[in-house]
């Protein structure tokens, strides 16, 4: 095959990819302990526009990551005093982050930069001595943003703490049977709390790496279903951060082909292109529904005592 | 001489059976020392509607096995969820070794050295005996595995009890996993256990195993309080015996008085506590009898013709759970009563679904008045005659948001005289929900009432009317008076006969409770791991029988 | 004692306790919104006024407004019966674009080729059952897998709104012209007005089918079978109602409803469906459902209310200078308004019950949405 195609699919890969692997690790924390964050989406983008603000502003695109993490947070904090705090229902609080968020920063966006998209610079790569050499891989796969190292070194983090850790074992806990965490002396709110915390920054982070390494603009409504799609990389990975990696890097080909294809001449209609990804996740949950087993008190909230 | 002491018996209403200045060291009147490691004074716990305790208070010693009596509803459970920090009491206070000591949570529970197996298990199924143990003991950041294999090996000694730390908790027979429970319970070097019905899951050999366990724990110093609702089962493992009936300490047995007197007078003394004026009309009630004394009470047996008939039935168990391993074939016949006995987990909730329709059968047949049901619908075989009184009332036998009206129809939507093609008529269903609400006494504000919002009781009998109407011909129930009242299990029981012997038709009772099935049925299947290990016929002996049958099923009790 | 609405209470204060209800969160959502307006330098007091007049007050703008009611209330049924069902169909936009490719896409064909009334009929029954048939992917996959139909759904939405650009780019591409944009149906052709206006006869479609949709749920078994369904799915089984098959016929209906809007819309407004067009209704209108509970009776003035911020609110936001996506942003707070004031509610009725820890209310939840 044409090694420019290669070439182009695997960067493509990751630069769709990567966002969505944060932002499926992070789902994943939370799922594992029993929290489904319908407002993923949100979370992305707002850490995306946060990101995207600071890094214009500051110049610096590790301050950009560092206020694209704290957004992120910041917007699942809302899921923490409503859903696990307040024990009120996850979809529809879900809900409600998403639709704030889309409104929001559409109209932060607006008022900031009216209708001017302000571009940032590329990112500094990092290369690999030796690696980056290889030929057709090494340019994509070696000598990237330092973010992108981050992002493969914390599926290991992930892996370690969920299934080496005691804080791991108690969100896993948090999310089977948290009766028996609370009987064993645990805080199950304080574990949900971290856990949805940790998600609220990786999303963050997810949506900082679309805006400032992927696109390098904010535009409204960026992120067009890739905090769904996290969801459902979640679910399938079944808190294996490994799987994860696969799916995200699975459907970052999906998301960003159409440019590949464009380079080796391919024409084919954007719309049938766009329709990839959502094709791929429908196939995906069709032929893997029935194996995705989900943690049994995922989306319930926890109450002690309740008879 | 007062052997039984009541509230309000000694100064100041604090009614221990001897009243010392300050709890600790005690002497008891048979001259050993018995520290007191717990004592609860005046805790009262209100729920929304309900006092679950009332000014409660309790003394429990070192190295004796203090049991916890009373009737379901009883507020045991709750009491001593407040010990384990799971409840917060309006008023009282708790004094762990003398000093008075604020539980508001399951970790100050557990730091004080007290531990809690509960009712319904607090394993997580998919995580190994490793993980569950090692569960809430977070010392730093990595998990201890090592350390954690070393605590279980010392206490499986202890216990005299052998465990695969590996193995994943829900392969282990129930039993097991108790015995696991236990370990986690006694995991920080606790003083205290706490055991909340542990019987209710064990065969016969398991009680015998629990029991030598808790000879253990007595000798190395441990309190022990142990809940139950048999009367025999607190003779026979408690030294001292606290009746509680709604809420109430109604009074308590201490351990000279046990050992004094006989069997009978004791029993009597319990029974008044339990049920003050009633004794007599519950004389037959057979949680309060001896196993040994109950036989089969005669009734105008004439058995009919076979409604019911299972051949070689296998049925798959769902997510680890047993289900009907080999082929089950039984027949229960017209105005008979039969039972299937067995641990629970054994494979009665696949084998009741599985004749519901809920559940598919992977093998033989079902047959209900010589009509084939395996390729019908659940609603068809209802249509045809069958009924199913499930185990699970709140969870799947009544719907809780709707109106008691409503869930007395809810399997005859859409037929007549309720719905007229297709349409409803509200004015129907009431009449009816009315004449049921009045044959079976439910007690509930109006027919509109939620469901849900009824007691324990009250939505069992929903069901059950709801079931035995319209003339059934072949009713399963699943466990049918677990946990409810006295009153309403005889009431239950009673229907269960009276369908049998005056509506002739055909009831099979699965059960977990050995004693209900002796006082129900006619004949006995036993279920262990799955398959049917043989009937026995209802008489004398039968009990001996049932027992050898279910433990020549598990493998290592 | 608990905040309980005794036998006694007189029907004027029960009434304007069960509006306050519903209507706290949105007051409180719209002073959130004007605080926010405030510190963007808009203010808030004009933007609203704008709102009102240019949704309500006008007649124009009032006429706009019934006219946006028409596929709004339609949308609505269709969630209603989902949610009914205990189904969240947030993939709603999938379904209306794709009945409203199809029905663009054919509608100047069929109006020329048939008496034009018939041709209507015909259209809006074929809204109906695209919109019926883009349900059955999600539906599949919750009824026999058990797949959480949010996800599913949504995913198809995605696919559906790129699909109908396809289409209309694609087969239906108008061969007048050189907008990207299906044929045009001739403007006498159109639904009717009504008399004396220029509201057309979809809103009396969409209040029929509103009136219907009420009765099924109250009145009939069907809708019984669906109100258990989506109270205790177990239950349903175990009475034996075919839970597959009620899963299935609920999203096939919600669809439908929803299909049939994006039909009425297009045949009583447009009369053709440009590329890239995407009302998106859905997303906010499902929490204006979800807001509104599941009563019809309830519904009604809260998505009129909600129509009426879509058109004054569009005019308001054109003046101020802001995005029209301020309104997604209005409708959030609402939502996070609504889960609080829920909170608050049930809190009080709690009246004392002690729990050391946990969040402690939801037993309560179950208990207050009984008594009102």
């Amino acid at each position: 095959m044409d090694s420019e195609f290669i070439a182009a699919v695997i960067t493509g890969a990751i630069l769709a990819g990567m966002p969505l692997l944060f932002t499926a690790l992070g789902e994943t924390i939370s799922e594992q302990a029993g929290v489904l964050n319908i407002g993923l989406e949100g979370m992305m983008l707002f850490g995306a526009y946060g990101g995207f603000v600071v890094a214009n502003w500051s110049g610096s695109s590790w301050l950009g990551f560092l206020a694209a993490l704290v957004a992120g947070m910041a917007v699942s904090l809302l899921m923490v005093v409503f859903c696990v705090r307040m024990g009120r229902d996850q979809i529809v609080v879900g809900i409600a982050i998403l639709l704030a968020m889309e409104g929001l920063t559409s109209l932060l966006h607006d008022v900031q930069y009216g209708h001017s998209y302000p571009r940032l610079d590329a990112v500094p790569t990092v290369s690999i001595p030796g690696l980056s050499k290889i030929p057709v891989v090494g340019s994509s796969l070696f000598d990237q943003p330092l973010i992108f190292y981050v992002g493969i070194a914390l599926i290991f983090v992930v892996g370690w703490v969920l299934y080496k850790s005691n804080l791991g074992l108690n969100i896993r806990a948090a999310g089977w049977k948290p009766v028996a965490l609370d009987n064993a002396g645990v805080d199950v709110l304080k574990i949900r709390t971290i856990a949805v915390l940790s998600t609220g920054a990786l999303a963050g982070l997810g949506g900082g790496y679309l805006a400032i390494v992927t696109a390098g603009i904010f535009v409204p409504f960026m992120t067009g279903g890739m905090g769904f799609i996290a969801i459902v990389i979640a679910m399938l990975g079944r808190g294996r951060p490994v799987w994860v990696l696969i799916g995200s890097l699975l459907f970052g080909i999906a998301l960003s082909i159409a440019t590949a294809l464009q380079l080796v001449g391919v024409q084919i209609s954007t719309d049938l292109i766009n329709m990839l990804p959502f094709v791929a996740v429908i196939v995906a949950l069709a032929l893997f529904a029935r194996q995705s087993y989900l943690p049994a008190a995922l989306a319930l909230p926890f109450e002690r005592g309740k008879r | 001489m007062a052997p039984v002491s009541h509230q309000g018996d000694e100064e100041g209403g604090r009614g221990l059976t001897t009243a010392p200045a300050h709890p600790g060291h005690q002497t008891g009147d048979d001259g050993s020392s018995r520290d007191v490691a717990i004592q609860l004074c005046g805790i009262t716990k209100v729920f929304p509607g309900v006092r679950a305790n009332d000014c409660v208070n309790l003394v429990v010693r070192r190295g004796e096995v203090h049991c916890l009596l009373g009737e379901n509803g009883a507020g045991k459970s709750t009491l001593m969820n407040v010990l384990a920090g799971i409840y917060l009491p309006e008023e009282g206070t708790i004094r762990v070794d003398g000093r008075d000591c604020e539980i508001s949570c399951p970790r100050d529970s557990i730091d004080l050295g007290i531990g809690m197996v509960h009712q319904h298990s607090s394993l997580i199924p998919n995580f190994t005996v490793l993980d569950n143990l090692m569960l809430g003991q977070g010392e730093g950041i990595r998990l201890s595995v090592k350390k954690a294999q070393g605590g279980l090996a010392r206490l499986a000694t202890m216990l005299g009890v052998e465990v695969d730390p590996n193995v994943e908790v829900a392969q282990l027979s129930l039993g097991q996993q108790q015995q696991v429970e236990i370990i986690k319970a006694l995991w920080q070097g606790s003083k205290v256990l706490i055991l909340d019905e542990p019987t209710s899951m064990l065969t016969p050999k398991g009680i015998e195993d629990l029991e030598h366990v808790l000879l253990h724990l007595k000798e190395e110093g441990l309190a022990v309080v142990f809940i139950t609702h048999k009367l025999h089962e607190a003779f026979a493992i408690g030294d001292c015996v606290s009746v509680l009936r709604q809420g109430r300490l109604e009074g308590t047995i201490d351990n000279e008085t046990m050992k004094r007197s006989a069997p009978a007078e004791l029993q009597s003394m319990v029974v008044n506590l339990m049920f003050p004026g009633e004794a007599e009309s519950l004389a037959n009630v057979a949680e309060l009898r001896d196993v040994s004394e109950l036989g089969r009470t005669t009734r105008a047996a004439r058995i009919g013709e076979p409604l019911l008939e299972l051949a070689g039935v296998t049925v798959p168990g769902r997510h680890g759970e047993i289900g009907i391993e080999e082929p089950f074939s039984l027949v229960v016949h017209a105005s008979e009563v039969v039972g299937v006995a067995g641990v629970d987990g054994n494979g009665q909730r696949p084998l009741a679904e599985a004749i519901a329709g809920q559940r598919h059968i992977s093998a033989g047949d079902i047959k209900l008045a010589g009509t084939s049901m395996r390729r019908l619908s659940i609603g068809a075989r209802q249509h045809l005659g069958l009924r199913y009184v499930t185990d699970d009332r709140l969870g799947e036998g009544i719907v809780g948001a709707l109106s008691v009206a409503i869930n007395m129809v809810s399997k005859r939507i859409g037929t007549k005289p309720f719905w007229i093609h297709g349409r409803t008529r509200p004015a129907a269903i009431s009449a009816h929900a009315r004449s049921l609400v009045d044959e079976y006494n439910i007690m509930t504000p109006t027919i509109e009432t939620s469901a849900g919002s009824l007691s324990g009781g009250n939505i069992q009998k929903v069901v059950v009317a709801r079931e035995l109407a319209f003339d059934p011909k072949v009713v399963v129930f699943n466990k049918p008076t677990y946990g409810l009242d006295v009153k309403t299990t005889s009431a239950v029981r009673a229907r269960v006969r009276e369908l049998a012997d005056a509506g002739g038709a055909g009831a099979l009772v699965i059960s977990t409770d050995l004693e209900e099935l002796l006082f129900l049925c006619d004949r006995v299947a036993v279920l262990s791991r799955g398959r049917l290990m043989g009937v026995v016929e209802n008489k004398p002996g039968a009990e001996q029988e049932i027992g050898a049958l279910m433990i020549g099923g598990s493998h290592s009790e | 004692m608990p905040e309980a609405i005794h036998v006694g209470t007189p029907t004027w204060l029960r009434w304007a306790k069960g509006f306050w209800r519903h209507a706290a969160p949105v007051v409180y959502g719209l002073i959130a919104g004007g605080v926010l307006l405030l510190i963007l330098g808009k203010n808030p007091l004009s933007f609203y006024w704008t709102t009102l007049e240019s949704g309500l007050f006008t007649w124009s703008g009032l006429m706009q407004t019934i006219i946006r009611l028409a596929p709004l209330l339609l949308m609505s049924a269709g969630f209603i019966v989902a949610f009914q069902a205990g189904l969240w169909n947030i993939g709603g936009d999938g379904q209306f674009l794709m009945a409203a490719a199809v029905v663009g896409g054919l509608g100047a064909w069929m109006v020329g080729a048939m008496p034009f009334w018939l041709a209507l009929a015909l259209l809006c029954l074929i809204g109906f059952l695209v919109g019926g048939a883009w349900t059955i992917v999600p539906s599949t996959l919750k009824a026999y897998y058990g797949m959480n139909e949010i996800i599913t759904s949504l995913m198809m939405a995605y696919l559906g709104i790129n699909l109908a650009n396809y289409l209309i780019k694609g087969p239906f591409l108008t061969d007048v012209g050189f907008v990207p944009q299906t044929n045009v149906i001739p403007f006498d052709f159109l639904l009717p007005y009504l008399p004396g206006t220029r509201i057309h006869v979809g809103i009396i479609i969409a209040l029929v089918v509103l009136g219907i949709v009420h009765y099924m749920q109250t009145r009939t078994g069907y809708g019984l079978r669906l109100r258990i369904l989506g109270a205790n799915p177990k239950a349903a089984k175990h009475a034996g109602i075919n839970v597959k098959r009620d899963i299935m016929s609920s999203f096939a209906l919600s669809g439908a409803l929803i299909g049939l809007a994006a039909a009425v819309e297009v045949l009583g407004v447009w009369g053709y469906v440009r590329a890239d067009w995407n009302p998106a209704f859905g997303m906010t209108l499902f929490a204006i459902v979800f807001l509104a509970g599941l009563n019809v009776m309830v519904v009604i003035p809260f998505v009129f209310f909600f129509a009426v911020i879509q058109i004054g609110g569009h005019e308001a936001a054109r003046m101020a200078g802001l995005p029209n996506d301020f309104l997604l942003l209005l409708v959030g707070l609402i939502l996070f308004f609504m889960v609080l004031t829920e909170w608050a509610r049930v809190k009080a009725a709690l009246s004392g019950r002690h729990k050391a820890g946990g969040a402690g209310v939801a037993d309560e939840d179950k208990a207050v949405a009984n008594g009102q």
